[in-house]
Parts: C-alpha cells; structure tokens; sequence
C-alpha cells in the first residue's frame, strides 16, 4: 500500500487540512500552511508546489497555493510556536 | 568504594509537620511525629537488632528482637511498633534486653542450618549480623525436633534460588510481594514453628506461580533463602557504583554490585527518587545481554551488503565511513545525509550525534524513535498548556483519588510505577480503564476498576468527546478554574462543540462500540471523584488522531480542574529510559536543543559561534521521509545509533527498500540488529555499564549514569560519535561527558543551572533548571500554566483510513509485555526469554470458533502491507473483532503487516489500528524463510565459521 513519495505527500497534506477543517475553512487553510511551513523539509514543499494540486481537498489546495505564493503564514497553534533563543518555556518532547 | 549494606532504618520514613523529642540511651533524639523507636534509634546513628522489619515494608511486629524498655511502660515493647511520644526515655541496651533477645535468636538459629561457612551469604547476611550483635554464641535447642533443613531448593527462577532450609519466616518476602510489588504470589502455609512459605499454590514453584520476578522478596529476605544465582556463581560483591536502568522511561536507580571488573548484581536504590528501592525483571536482572556472544566488538566494514563483513580496526572504519559521506555529500549535497539519534543512550550522546548531523553532515535530517512513540504527545500538550512535558512527578499518585489509565498498560510497560499505582488503588482509589484489551490493571488482587471501557481501536478520540459532552452538559465542568486558568472564549467554543447531541455517549456508542451508560458512569466519576489523573501510553499516541487524542486528554484534564497540584494532572507514560532527553536534545528535524526552531536566526547563530559551523535554516527529513526520499535518490546516506529501524518502525518492507536504496548506511550498535542486514559499517556499541553520562525520565528527572566497567568494544558511545566526527575533520576534543553536558547547559535555557557536579550532589534534577527554577520543578503550572491561559482545542473525531471490509474484518493493535523491551534486542539476549519465547497472536473465542482456530494453532495474519505467521492464544482479554500481539521477535515481524498511516500532525505511525485476516497456516510465511535466509547472509562474518547447514 505503500505509494511513491508524492502520493504521501498529498495524504499527509489532506489529513492535516482533515484535522484543521473544524476551525472553518479560512482558519483552517492558514493552520494547514502553517503547519507544512514549520514542519516540513524543503525538498517535500517543493514537490507538493510542483505537484497537480486537482487532487488536493479544498484546504489543503488552498494552503499549498498560499506557500508556493511564498506567503509566511502566521502563526495558527501554539504547536508552531518555538522558544526564542533565550527561552525555556516551550517543550514539544516527543 | 568498598562494599557495605544499603542502610536500613527498620521502618519507613514518616512525612510529619509536628516534631518529637525523646531521649534513646541518654541521647535526645528528635524526629518527625508518627516515627518508630526502631526508626528514631537508627536515624541517629544507633541500631537496635531486628529481623522482621525492614525500611520499605510496613511494620510487622513478629520476630520480637527489637525489644526496648521504656520509662513508665510496661513489659519490653517491640521498638518496631512503637511510635515515638515527646519526652519518651527509651533504653535499648540493658542486661534484661540482652538475655530476651539471645533467647528469641536462639530459637531463630536452631532451625537454621549452621553451614555459615560455605553460605554464599556469609558476611553479607542480616540473620548472621543480628545474631552476632545479640551476643549469640550456641544453641541450646538441638536439631532433632521439627525443622525444615531438608526442604530442597526451588531452581526454577531463572535468576533467583529460593532455599527454604535457610528460611526463618519472618514473613519480609510475603509482605515485599504484596506492599511494594502488589502481585500477591507468595503465601504463609502454617502457623508458628511449622510455618512455611510458598510461591502461589502447593503445587506450584516460583516460575509456575503468579510471581513477576521483580525481585523485591529477594531485596527484603534477611538470609541466603531467597538470593541471585549470580552471587553463588561470581561471589559476594565488593564494591557498588549508583546508576540509572537503561530500559524504560520509569528511570529506577540501582547499585549496580561488582566484583573485580563483574557485576555480581543490580540492587534497586533505596534514594533513588524514581522508585524508591523497587525494580522490575529487566532492571534487576535482565542485563545479561551485555556479555552474551551476539555482541560484536570490533568494527567491521563492507562494499555492499550482499558481501560478508570485513572485521577492521577503528581507524579503517572510521576513514572508510568518512570517505564515504564525504563523497555522497559532494555529489548529492548536506541533505542527501541524515541520521538517528537513540532514545536508549545519554543525553550527552544523543546531543552529540545531532550535532554531528547539523554542524559536520550539514543538514537537519536528524530525527529518533520519538517520532514512532511519543511525537504526538509533544504536540498535543503544547499546542493546549503551551508546554509539552508530562505534569506531576511519580509520587503525584499518592494524592490522587481518581486515575484514569488510558492505552497505557503500566504493569507491564512501566512496572515500577506501576506498583506505585497499585499501591495508591489499594488504598482506596478508583480505577477507570479505556482500552480495547483487559489489561492485567483492571482486575488484580485487591483491585478492580471501577470502569472498563473497552473500545474500538481508533475511536480514542470519539469515547474522550463523549466524556466530554456529559461532564459539560451534566454541569460537572469546573468553571472556577476554567475562568482564571484557561482561555474561556475558547472553553465557550470547545463546550458548544462536545455539547451537541451528536457527541453525547449514547450516539457515539455506535462508533466506540462502548454501551453509553458506562461512559456516563465514568465522566461522573473522574469529574467528581477528588483528584483526577489521567496516565496514558502508546495506545493513546499511535494513531493517525494521536495528537487529538492528548488534546482531547488535555482539554478534559482542564475541564475538570485537574492541573496545577500533586494528584492530579496529564501524564504520559513514555517508553525508552531516555526518550524524554532525545527530545530535549534536539532530536527533531526541525528544532534545535531546548525546542528552539530552526528557522530562528538568533539561535541558530548561538549553535553557530558555539560550533564555528553554519546551519541549514529549514526544517528536515522525518523517520518516514528519509525512506521516501531514499527510495527516489534523494537521501543517500545515514548515521543510526543503537535503533533497530528495520523492526521497530512500520511497513518493514518500505524501511527495507529505504535502506537498500541507500549508499551508505551506519549502523552504531551492541549487537547485529535487523537494521545492520542493509548496513556497510558497523561501529559497536557500548552499553550503559560501560559509559558515564545522563538519563532523562518520564519525570523530566535528569539522572547520572555511571561508567561501572570498561567498554567492551573500546569506547563509550559519545567517544565513537566523536571518532566520526574527526573523521570528519571536525577537531572534538571532549574528555569526558560533563564536558558535553556543560556545553547543554550553555546552549540550552531549561538546562542552565544542570551540570555534572551538581548531579553528583543532588542525585537528580528535574528540568527546568534554570534562573526561575533553581532546584528544578518536579510538578509544572502550579501557579497558572506556564505560558499564558490553558487552550481548548476543539478535537473532531476523523476516523482512520485504515478500515476493515470483508478482506480484512479485524483490527490488529499491538503491545509489549513485562519481561520484554521493545524490539527485544537486549531482553531476548537474557533468561527473560523464559516468560516470553515468542510473540503470540491473541483473538477471542468467537472469532477464533468462526475460523476453526484453536489455542497454540499456527496462523496466518494478512494486512494490505503484508502476511506473517504466527501462534495463537485464545482470550476474552481482546474484545470480538480485535486481536492484539507483541512486537518483540524479528522471526514474528509484526511491523510487516503494520501500515504507513500515521498522525496527522507527527507523522507516528498507526501502530495500533491495521485491519487484518487471520487463517489456519501450516507455518513460517515465505516471506518470514526468505528473511531468514536474508538475515543469515548479511550477517556472514569473513573469517568465521559458516553456520552449517
Ligand atoms: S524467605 Fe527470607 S524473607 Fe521470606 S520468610 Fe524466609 S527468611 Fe524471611
Ligand atoms: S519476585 Fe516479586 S513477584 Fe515474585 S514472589 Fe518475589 S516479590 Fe513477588
Ligand atoms: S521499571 Fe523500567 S526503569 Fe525500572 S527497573 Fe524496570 S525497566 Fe528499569
Ligand atoms: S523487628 Fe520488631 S518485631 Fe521483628
């Protein structure tokens, strides 16, 4: 089952847009390109711009259009939210 | 430092805030209100004999040794029982004492065989000790009356002999067994003189009885009754050296014992502050792995891997596996190179190979089995509190009231805090379980669950709404603490959510497939029960909603009030002994130590100037990317230190063709795992015996690990890394790990007031260590959450893609068990193969009627991924439609049938959802032979003897 690299980078894109689609469609689309801003490699952003975005949902395809744009999103959750240099406030310990 | 007893002061501390003064043998001695005579006599520095009390049991009051006299009482009390009362005048030396005393030992001794001599104990045996200090020189009785000299020994442990000739009933090792452990297996059969003590039932023997082996009898016996095999095969030990348990997240301490430059046995520390002197099998004894002739040495090289190894010196290794990254980055760039960092070594370790990635490799693409485990957690709790660590420290649970365990399974995969829980439950605590299996929690001796939810796999998020919907709509939420701690526009938001009919138990029951009734029941229940806290493992992460999960966990911990104090509070129960400090460390493709993000320009010019490098500024390549990437040619080349990727992560045949696809693959590692079957250089490992360092546990507790022995292979660890990075050219020159951790301190703010020194004063620290924090903070968001208001997140519940149909019709979830560690590779190396020969596939009755499957029957278990066979086990523990297994065994290789859905925001893997097909086989799947085959080849060694045929 396991598909080529584009084919999961388009699920990883949808499940994400999927698990944002309850704060409405706006917000959403913003958590979304957040998100695959502060995560992902450049290697995987540039295949997915490059990629035939049709097959994306909605969200998703909006937030991939934003960031090929070059658009830096804001700031949605506080999971994309880092300590600043000096700071020992934040953990994300897996 | 030479050899000497753990000190025992006869009867547990006592916490009190009122203080007493009394005078013991003219001396005035005050202590905490509530102490013993026992314990006050010995806390300043006298010593009153004793047999049946020891520090960590409850006091007894049988032996009759530890007689006093007291001005104004009557008769010569037990010290042991008698609790201290101000201006109290207590003699504990005087003829009358002596001469009761020698009697009581007398009796003691007459039916104790007198073989002192050749006792593997001598010296080093209370019973001896004591009849010394009472002055005992003969016995009056002789051996002709009743005794038990002739009982023969019960071998049956595969680490401890149990004598009863030896044994003088004081019962330590009953109580040891049912207060610190709570498995209830040993017994008292008789009374008085003929008393005896037996494991389980008169037929059975410590290995058929319910016993865990945890050890905790043998910790408690005063004589050689119940002692380790080892201590008969390599002597008494001479010396001791306090360190960390390498296996999982719970971190118990242990004086490892040693003799020469042999490590007679591991004894849990009664200081340390993680488990309070009580083990599990794999910390007290499993460690017999780091001897065991799988273990490779010297480092070894190859061309390709269908070529047997090449056994070279350091030196060659290292330039050859320079020479190769070198290469691969001048041809293909810095990204085409990533590595693994290993949540089983130090923090010192780990934060070297990291730094070896982004400062020498030069890319991001680092990343740790954090991803496959507790990835989610880090964001599910920093997205709600802001910060992710786990809330309370293990002794929260002695305050809690309720203790809602969810996809955890704490007596077997955190056995010690395990214990702890059970102790508190015991006590009168209730108990809510959610899981789709019984695990042992739910019903054990003098326990029982108040509520078993046994949901469907994957519907976490689903039952946690539902709770959700009746604590809100029942008027149950806390809105005091709701108002001043959270933001409450949000909590209006998330109540209106899980409010609607369509979340309340009795509609969602349909998707949970858990009768609403119960849920109610328990919403009630851990709402307004006392102290509610929740504790949950991998069956709450590993899910493609594992991140809304720990949300939905976190949101429900806010609504109920239950942050901020001891009892209560969010707990993950994390796997590997350090994978909490892997995290720290900066693990993750795309954060730095201390979750700092890579794109911030100022700390990454902090790193920079520390390292005279330049880093990337993007995030990397995750587990699961990297093997994407791979497979396209993007990603060449990869460092994995002390990880089994091959068997422990999802879809093996995908890790399988990652790897292969691969020009150069590292593997740095104790033994020739699954991983190295695709590796051209081997650099072997050290253990945590062989190497100074720290662990992080689930606590956030930084803890030392200490250099007990040499390094079999060579080097430390850290002084491999270091190798490849000169290799690299890149001029390190640390002597020693509290160099390492100093350079932690200097880059990392929660890690600022942490060194060496200091961990050699204080034991341990608890992070954050810094200007705010100064002795660190064992409990987090005391006064308010430590970054701004509390967040409720709305958590819809997005059912997986994995689903069953008529191809499929059963969901798959997996676990581990007590006597094993995660892909095995250590305990299967150990006696623990006794409890555990091979992983089993565990299906109900009905399911197993419909297909014609009977218990022990080979099977054939089919996912969309793959097929592997294995055994069956017939339980009512998995519900209709669920079966469960282990992922412990390479020859099983549950993960080739697992899939590559993960969390949405994580990517960890779906571990715990894959539906299945499970028919009669007649044995091994071919793809199972095949690997045989495979792994037998690409472990060929040039030089040694082919395995014959
Ligand atoms: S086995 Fe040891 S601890 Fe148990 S009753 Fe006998 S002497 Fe006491
Ligand atoms: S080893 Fe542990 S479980 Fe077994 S009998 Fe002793 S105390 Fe009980
Ligand atoms: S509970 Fe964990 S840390 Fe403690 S001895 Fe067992 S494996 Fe080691
Ligand atoms: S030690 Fe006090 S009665 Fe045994």
């Amino acid at each position: 089952m396991s598909g080529s690299t584009i084919e999961t980078l388009r699920r990883m894109a949808d499940q994400i847009a999927r698990n944002f689609e309850v704060m409405g469609h706006t917000d959403a689309v913003e958590a979304t390109a957040d998100h695959i801003n502060m995560f992902w490699d450049p290697r995987m952003k540039q295949q997915i711009f490059a990629d035939d975005r049709d097959a994306l949902s909605p969200i998703a395809r909006a937030a991939i259009d934003e960031l090929a744009e070059g658009v830096e999103p804001a700031h949605q959750t506080r999971a994309t939210v880092f300590n600043s240099a000096h700071e020992a406030g934040h953990s994300d310990a897996g | 430092m030479g050899y000497e007893r753990q000190k025992d002061f006869g009867t547990p501390a006592v916490r009190s805030e009122s203080q007493v003064t009394l005078t013991i043998d003219g001396r005035a001695v005050t202590v905490p209100e509530g102490t013993t005579v026992m314990r006050a006599a010995s806390e300043s520095g006298g010593s009153i004999p004793k047999l049946c009390a020891t520090d960590n049991l409850k006091q007894f009051g049988s032996c009759r040794l530890c007689l006093v006299e007291i001005e104004g009482a009557r008769g010569t009390p037990a010290s042991c029982t008698t609790p201290v009362a101000e201006g109290m005048v207590v003699k504990t030396q005087t003829p009358r004492l002596e001469k009761l005393r020698k009697g009581v030992m007398e009796l003691y001794i007459s039916d104790h065989p007198l073989d002192c001599l050749t006792c593997s104990a001598n010296n080093d045996c209370e019973l001896q000790d004591q009849a010394a200090a009472v002055g005992l020189r003969d016995v009056r009785y002789g051996y002709e009356g009743a005794n038990h000299l002739a009982e023969p020994t019960d071998h049956s442990n595969p680490y401890f002999d149990f004598d009863p000739s030896k044994c003088i009933v004081c019962s330590r090792c009953v109580r040891a067994c049912d207060e610190v452990q709570g498995t209830f297996a040993l017994t008292v059969d008789g009374r008085g003189f003929a008393s005896e003590i037996s494991a389980g039932q008169t037929l059975d023997n410590f290995m058929s009885s319910e016993c865990v082996s945890c050890g905790a009898c043998v910790q408690a016996c005063p004589t050689a009754t119940l002692q380790e095999k080892k201590v008969k095969e390599v002597g008494k030990p001479e010396r001791s050296v306090v360190t960390t348990c390498a296996y999982c997240g719970v971190g118990c301490t242990f004086r490892a014992e040693m003799r020469g430059e042999q490590l007679v046995r591991m004894v849990p520390y009664k200081d340390g502050k993680a488990n309070r002197g009580h083990s599990c099998v794999k910390g007290r004894f499993a460690w017999g792995y780091a001897n065991h002739q799988d273990r490779i040495t010297s480092p070894m090289i190859r061309d390709s891997i269908d070529q047997p190894w090449r056994e070279v010196s350091w030196d060659e290794a290292l330039t050859y596996a320079a020479d190769r990254l070198k290469t691969i980055k001048a041809k293909h760039g810095a990204r085409a190179l990533g590595g693994i960092t290993s949540s089983r070594c130090t923090n010192e370790e780990t934060f070297l190979v990291q730094k070896l990635i982004r400062g020498g490799f030069g890319s991001n693409n680092v990343d740790t089995c954090a991803r496959v485990c507790h990835s989610p957690t880090g964001y599910g709790l920093k997205t709600t509190f802001g910060t992710s660590a786990g809330t309370q420290d293990f002794d929260s649970v002695e305050h809690s009231d309720v203790i809602l365990v969810i996809g955890a399974n704490p007596t077997d995969g955190h056995p010690v805090f395990g214990s702890r829980m059970k102790q508190r439950l015991r006590q009168g605590a209730k108990l809510i379980v959610i899981d789709p299996r019984r695990i042992d929690l739910v019903k054990s001796p003098h326990i029982e669950a108040a509520h078993h939810l046994p949901l469907q796999p994957g519907t976490n998020v689903a039952l946690l709404t539902a709770i959700a919907h009746v604590i809100v709509t029942e008027g149950l939420a806390h809105e005091d603490f709701i108002r001043e701690r959270c933001d409450w526009d949000e909590y209006q938001d998330w109540a209106r959510f899980v409010s609607d009919e369509k979340h309340s138990p009795e509609v969602l029951e349909g998707v949970t497939r858990v009768p609403a009734q119960s849920v109610r029941e328990a919403a009630r229940l851990f709402a307004t029960g006392g102290n509610g806290a929740i504790y949950y493992g991998l069956g709450v992460t590993e899910h493609s909603q594992g991140s809304s999960t720990v949300m939905a966990i976190a949101n429900l911990a806010m609504v109920t009030g239950n942050i901020g104090r001891d009892g209560v509070g969010v707990n993950p129960l994390r796997g590997q002994n350090n994978v909490q400090g892997a995290c720290d460390m900066g693990s993750f493709p795309h954060e730095l130590p201390g979750y700092r993000h890579i794109s911030d320009a100022e700390t990454r010019a902090l790193f920079e100037q520390d390292w005279g490098v330049t880093l990337d500024a993007e995030p990397g390549l995750r587990i699961n990317n990297m093997l994407d990437a791979a497979v396209d040619g993007e990603f060449r080349a990869i460092y994995i230190q002390g990880e089994d990727i091959l068997q422990s992560d999802p879809n093996t045949k995908h890790v399988a063709a990652g790897l292969e696809a691969m020009e150069c693959v590292i593997v740095h590692d104790l033994f020739l795992n699954e991983t190295a079957n695709y590796a051209h250089i081997f650099l072997p490992g050290s253990t945590f015996l062989e190497k100074d360092g720290t662990f992080t546990n689930a606590e956030r507790r930084i803890q030392p690990v200490r250099k007990v022995m040499e390094p079999a292979n060579g080097m430390s660890d850290w002084e491999v890394t270091q190798a490849l990075a000169n290799a690299l050219d890149l001029n390190w020159n640390y002597t020693h790990p509290s160099e390492i951790l100093d350079e932690i301190a200097r880059l990392t703010p929660s890690f600022a007031g942490v060194s060496w020194e200091r961990l050699e004063r204080e034991d341990s620290l608890q992070w954050p260590v810094n200007e705010q924090y100064p002795d660190g903070a064992p409990v987090m968001h005391v006064d308010g959450f430590v970054r701004g208001k509390g967040k409720f997140v709305v958590t819809e519940y997005v059912p997986t893609d994995e689903k069953t149909g008529p191809r499929f019709p059963l969901l798959l979830t997996t676990g581990r068990i007590l006597s094993q560690y995660n892909v095995g590779a250590q305990t299967r190396r150990t006696e623990n193969v006794q409890w555990h020969e091979e992983d089993l596939l565990e299906m109900h009755p009905s399911d197993a009627d419909n297909r014609g499957l009977k218990d022990g029957d080979w099977t054939k278990l089919t996912s969309r991924t793959g097929e592997t066979t294995l055994r069956l086990k017939v339980t009512d523990r998995v519900a209709p439609g669920v079966v469960y297994t282990t992922f412990h065994h390479p020859a099983t290789q549950a993960n080739v049938v697992t899939t590559d859905f993960s969390d949405w925001a994580t990517n960890c893997p779906e571990y715990k959802v894959t539906a299945v097909q499970v028919m009669p086989s007649n044995g091994p799947s071919d793809w199972q032979e095949g690997y045989v085959d495979l792994t037998e080849r690409a472990r060929r060694i040039e030089g040694e003897m082919e395995p014959a045929e």
